[in-house]
């Protein structure tokens, strides 16, 4: 299987500030040293709960942030420090689809503008074309070429949503950033959405980089599935593995604390206390390990690698 | 047991520059006490509407609740005068919402904040209200709850402000706890404690607790009863198993299909249900889901179908099935 994207050791950190002047006083690891790649055709699901750091990963790769250290490489080619002339060439391959159809749309642009207008930036096609690629991207993704001409406010979330898939298919890339695409919808137009990102990837082999926090979401959407919690992978592996057989005390206590829509079956009461830790003060040792059942003395202090404990299950935890 | 709740043929409009906007059309349900009933529904289906009416909460103008009575245990709560209303708000019928930081006062400490509400409905002195809401905090398991209730809502995590909030609306032991997608801003691990915790308190208190949600595996996890609803209207009425087990109108059965579920074969289709809910200001004659619906034949297009038993406890609205 060739490798679309290689990600390795990629770090984010930011700094942290207070007071008056803005001093920096500490930095926040959003991502800390974190390694996947993602094959042709794939979908790696990246879940997590707020603050783990997903959406940074998703930013970072894209290089919409720069990341602090590590390195991407795309089409076996390292992208971690291209210039801003080639990058822009590389937006071309690799787009994002964000959560929130309501604020990444400009309200004054009309529809399909807004899904021409990467073309119009790369400076593709003449306005014709770029009028006919906009028909046929409407079709594409379900939506009338005659809503063309209305403004975001007149679609509803679900064809919002459908109008930012358009503009990320609009410039043919091989790689989509999903982050959160369907939180902010209603469970039948989320269903709708979803089976449209299955169908691209079906028709045109695209790779997925899926962020969410619903797990159900990411069992339904992908091949692999990589769990983080404070700027770390604590598991990764296919996806019949991991929901079957989840071997971090965190990935299980994410499955169990999922409520299940089948009354008949009743969740044990055994949920991980706390909060999930300052990820600027993170704790010593395992980060999860003031909230782990299973803690043991080592946890606390020895922080434990990720990884390989069967072939492709890779699991950052002292006792599996 | 005898219902603590009976609401029958509400009704709540707004009067708006587009026309009026059927927010809550003629619901009616009842809940016990110790009872949780889930009220479900997709984005604007009225849902919140219909628990701001309980609360007489309904911004008056544009709203307007036109018809229907509210009693609880005995007392019409639309009949009362507004000092009559903010007398059994916090003492009998308490509400939380989704976002606590939005509902808490930002420049008070929780405990203050607490304290108020409970001096506020009872005859006690400042240090017994403190010393209840230091209580109270600890009811909803706060840890060091005399250390946390000198705190501001800034300092705290969303689910221990949630947890906050919680002991604020139970303070005062209202018989009826209305939870407006309480567990929506939070995290997954975060919500199944504080839906733990409602749960516990229910049963400790014996609170009826009214569970709005959008989530259908919430719903499953805590609701004995629910009702499910569309465009404003109550189309489907019953206990949990058996709405889950054999839902009865289509906009259920879609619901439920279109829900991702463990398990699944790879590849598989999510069923979903074409096309978006209606604009309440101009909703179609008949059935509200008729122009979604796959099994819609003409009478849907023509005439609102009546809620009818369809099995033992089990009400919906369609002509259909």
């Amino acid at each position: 299987m060739t490798m679309l994207l290689e990600v390795s050791e990629l770090r984010k950190t930011f700094p942290a500030r207070t007071g008056l002047f803005g001093n920096v006083i500490d930095r926040v690891h959003a991502v800390d040293g974190i390694s996947f790649s993602i094959a042709e055709g794939r979908t790696l699901g990246l879940v997590g709960e707020s603050g783990c750091g997903k959406s940074t990963v998703g930013r970072a790769v894209l290089r919409l942030i720069e990341p602090s250290s590590g390195s991407v490489r795309f089409e076996g080619s390292d992208i971690t420090h291209l210039p801003p002339k080639q990058l822009r060439a590389l937006r071309r391959r690799m787009q994002i689809v964000f959560q929130d159809p309501y604020s990444s749309l400009n309200p004054r642009q009309r529809a399909g503008d807004i899904v021409a207008e990467p073309l119009m930036v790369h400076g593709i096609a003449d306005a014709a074309q770029r009028r006919e690629t906009a028909e046929s991207l409407f079709a594409k993704v379900g939506l009338q070429p005659r809503q063309m001409s209305l403004y975001p406010h007149q679609f509803s979330g679900g064809q919002r949503q459908r109008i930012s898939i358009a503009r990320a298919l609009a410039l043919g890339p091989r790689f989509i950033v999903a982050d959160e695409p369907v939180s902010a919808l209603d469970v039948s137009v989320q269903a709708q959405v979803i089976n449209l990102l299955m169908d691209l990837q079906a028709q045109d082999g695209l790779s997925y980089l899926f962020i969410s926090h619903n797990l159900a979401v990411v069992e339904h959407v992908s091949h692999d599935v990589a769990v983080m919690y404070l700027g770390r992978i604590v598991e990764h592996t296919d996806k019949a593995t991991i929901f079957a057989r989840p071997l971090h005390p965190y990935t299980q206590a994410l499955m169990a604390a999922v409520p299940v829509a089948d009354p008949a079956i009743r969740r044990d009461k055994k949920h991980v206390m706390g909060d999930v830790p300052s990820p600027i003060n993170r704790p010593p040792g395992c980060h999860f390990h003031p909230r782990c059942p299973l803690v043991q003395d080592r946890c606390r202090t020895e922080e434990p690698a990720l990884r390989e404990v069967q072939p492709g299950h890779r699991v950052a935890c002292h006792l599996a | 047991m005898a219902a603590v709740l009976e609401v029958a043929g509400l009704t709540t409009v707004f009067h708006t520059r587009t026309g009026v906007v059927r927010a809550v059309q003629d619901v009616s349900f009842s809940v016990e006490a110790g009872e949780t009933l889930a009220i479900v529904g997709e984005s604007g289906c009225g849902k919140t509407m219909t628990a701001l009416s309980l609360m007489r909460l309904i911004p008056t103008p544009p709203g307007q609740i036109t018809a229907g009575t509210v009693r609880l245990a005995g007392t019409d709560l639309l009949g009362l005068s507004e000092a009559g209303m903010r007398k059994m708000r916090g003492s009998q019928i308490a509400m939380i919402f989704q976002e606590p930081m939005t509902a808490l006062n930002p420049l008070l400490t929780i405990g203050r904040q607490i304290a108020e509400m409970v001096s506020l409905h009872e005859n006690i002195s400042r240090r017994a209200a403190n010393a209840r809401a230091v209580e109270m905090l600890q009811q909803v398991r706060i840890p060091a709850p005399e250390r946390r209730a000198r705190e501001y809502p800034h300092q705290m995590s969303g689910g221990m402000r949630q947890r906050a909030m919680i002991a604020m609306a139970l303070a005062c032991r209202p018989k009826v706890l209305i939870a407006d997608e309480p567990t929506t801003a939070l995290d997954v691990t975060i919500q199944a404690q504080v839906l733990d915790l409602i749960d516990d308190l229910r049963r400790e208190l014996g609170t009826a607790v009214v569970l709005i949600t959008h989530d259908l595996g919430v719903v499953a996890e805590v609701a004995d009863r629910m009702i499910v609803m569309y465009a404003g209207r109550k189309v489907e009425d019953g206990r949990t198993k058996d709405l889950f087990a054999d839902p009865c109108h289509p906009y259920l059965q879609g619901l439920l299909a279109s829900v991702p579920r463990f398990g699944a074969a790879e590849g598989a289709r999510l069923r979903d249900i074409p096309g978006i809910v209606p604009p309440l200001h101009d909703l179609p004659h008949g059935c509200a889901f008729a122009p979604r619906c796959a099994c819609a034949v003409g009478a849907c297009r023509d005439t609102v179908p009546p809620l009818e038993p369809k099995r033992p406890g089990h009400t919906a609205a369609c002509w259909v099935t």
